[in-house]
């Protein structure tokens, strides 16, 4: 079965919509810690990031955020966020402090594989990546590998990135850990393509969209996009 | 992974890694190419007007041997274009023909636009649109030069979202473009790279110096946003027992008031909470207002090799008024902050890097 990882927002009522996204058919729930200069993505969640920050959703809510959404499920919960949060928090401070409040790991999108390599972390590549790199990655990994489908930030795109099937082909050649796709990804048709190609989808963008819209709204989106995935395993 | 004692690095996304790599390598091979330094040599000389004068300031500053170092009288009007320089050459040999920058004050914006116009290049400059309404001027000249000016709308408007926006764009068309970054600042190499390039700035000061007082100063001082203009003069006289002054923005101090955090792909000294969130910088001056500094600099302070000092918009107005009245200068605002604390730094000798001239503040000052 191919795996669906949903992307939100920490705020005050993100436990509940994680609940509605893994109801919805999420095995997955990374959960943004928000900071201020977020090079990695794109408007959409930019602009989460600010909100959520405006709202006062600082390292400690974050985590009070993530304890209180374990409460509610089994399925992994994977912080996503920025080195200058841990260098402010302490690195293994922050990694010991996120698991006791039940994290499964960890994601830093601004920390390459070659920095900090004692914390224990999802690591990412992009098809710009070398086979040497890639190799690093797969190596340090906790679990799966995040294949970041362009060169560009989070956020929709119209066609699903041509790049994703050559850089599924020169990571599977390296390695075997289980491969995730995601930035640009929205569309069930797109994660459907995407998960012909990789283990498991990350949808970001879209799903911060469709959870404005409320629990509901986040759950008919997802069971989209895991209708869209469960009809790949048909094939 | 550090490059400046407990500062520096790389936290960039993955995706810009290999694009460093092939910077660094770049770089590498040009520094040690002849023909690199021989072409910048030739550019610097016969298009950018360097050497920049040593000129003494004494009634700007009576009872002392204070010096300005011209590079206000460089082309474009600022000591940016010495980087832009040698990034362009550095850009052609790596087979970029895409740049794209940020730009604050909107001299290394114009700058950048300088010389792609020169070189042939697509040019993409993201500024914020506060910066925009403030440096006016600015804008216009880099229209003229061909280039396309991209407002920030989000956040503070300012440098630090223009910046953020630039590397989002190098993210996305990071195989056909060069990010010609404005400062130290940065993922390694950049605040290396620029160092380097602004590096001519000290070289020549320390001759000129040498060769009208027959001694080195006893002091060298310089405004610090990034810290480009001050990393390039100070570099000159670190091994000289030569005091090193930078002066900030009081409003903006990150070497004075931040702490340890990460901007921009690099560990600095950072305007920031104790979350590690970045805050807001305050300053008059457009080139001075961003929450971070290059690396180097936090370095060099917590070594004790360079001190660092604030100066307030008020001040920087002061000896601004007082140099145009005094010297028939007009300089940009971020060397007057410079100027303000060179007057009453308790030292015979000074050199204050005129990193600007003032024509694109008079909006600021009406």
């Amino acid at each position: 079965m191919k795996r669906l990882a949903i992307y939100l927002m920490c705020g005050r009522k993100t436990p509940e919509l994680a609940a509605a996204a893994v109801e919805g058919g999420a095995d997955l729930i990374e959960l943004g810690f928000p900071f201020s200069d977020p090079l990695a993505d794109g408007p959409v969640v930019r602009a989460a990031a600010e909100r959520a920050l405006a709202e006062g959703m600082r390292t400690r809510e974050c985590l009070d955020c993530l304890a209180r959404t374990r409460a509610l499920f089994d399925v992994p919960l994977v912080p996503m966020t920025y080195s200058s949060l841990l260098e402010a928090y302490g690195w293994k401070r922050f990694e010991t402090d996120a698991r006791a409040a039940g994290a499964n790991s960890l994601i830093v999108a601004d920390l390459p594989a070659d920095a900090h390599e004692e914390l224990r972390r999802v690591q990412l590549v992009a098809p710009t990546s070398t086979d040497e790199r890639i190799r690093l990655a797969a190596e340090r990994t906790d679990g799966w590998l995040y294949l970041v489908t362009v060169a560009g930030t989070t956020g929709a795109r119209d066609e699903l990135s041509p790049a994703l099937a050559g850089l599924v082909e020169r990571v599977r050649a390296l390695t075997d850990v289980p491969l995730h796709a995601g930035f640009g990804i929205s569309t069930p048709e797109q994660a459907r393509a995407a998960a012909e190609l990789a283990d498991g989808v990350v949808v970001g963008s879209a799903a911060l969209l469709a959870a404005d819209g409320g629990p509901e709204a986040l759950h008919g989106y997802v069971a989209s996009l895991r209708s869209a995935l469960d009809a790949t395993v048909a094939v | 992974m550090l490059t400046y004692g407990e500062y520096g690095g790389r936290y960039v996304p993955e995706t810009l890694i290999p694009a460093l790599d092939e910077l660094e390598a770049g770089w590498r091979a040009a520094l040690a190419d002849d023909g690199f330094h021989a072409e910048l040599h030739h550019l610097l000389t016969t298009y950018a007007g360097r050497p920049t004068p040593l000129t003494l300031a004494d009634r700007f500053a009576p009872g002392k041997r204070l010096y300005l170092k011209r590079e206000d009288l460089l082309h474009t009007g600022a000591h940016k274009l010495n980087n832009a320089l040698g990034q362009a050459v550095l850009a052609r040999r790596l087979g970029k023909r895409r740049i794209v920058a940020e730009t604050g004050a909107g001299q290394h914006g114009v700058a950048t636009a300088t010389v792609c116009a020169r070189f042939g290049f697509d040019c993409v400059v993201y500024m914020g649109a506060e910066d925009m309404r403030r440096q006016r001027p600015n804008v216009e000249r880099m229209h003229l030069l061909g280039a396309e000016v991209r407002p920030v709308e989000f956040g503070t408007k300012t440098l630090k979202e223009a910046t953020s926006e630039a590397i989002r764009d190098w993210i996305t068309n990071v195989e056909t473009t060069h990010y010609l970054i404005g400062s130290c600042v940065g993922p390694h190499p950049y605040p290396e790279l620029v160092a380097e390039l602004q590096s001519v700035i000290g070289r020549e000061s320390r001759e000129q110096v040498l060769a009208a007082e027959g001694r080195l100063p006893d002091a060298v001082v310089a405004c610090v946003g990034g810290g480009s203009n001050a990393i390039g003069i100070f570099s000159a006289f670190i091994d000289d027992e030569v005091r090193l002054v930078g002066v900030e923005a009081a409003g903006a101090a990150s070497l004075g008031t931040g702490r340890a955090a990460v901007l921009h792909g690099a560990r600095s000294s950072v305007l920031a909470d104790d979350d590690g969130q970045v805050l807001d910088a305050h300053s008059i001056s457009a080139g001075l207002d961003y929450p971070g500094v290059g690396p180097e600099h936090a370095h060099l302070r917590d070594t004790c090799r360079a001190e660092y000092v604030g100066a307030t918009d008020e001040e920087a107005v002061s000896a601004f008024h007082r140099l145009a009245r005094t010297e028939g200068i007009l300089p940009a605002l971020e060397p007057a902050h410079a100027l303000a604390r060179a007057l009453e730094l308790e030292a015979e000798l000074v050199v204050v890097c005129l990193s600007g001239r003032g024509d694109k503040d008079l909006a600021q000052l009406a």
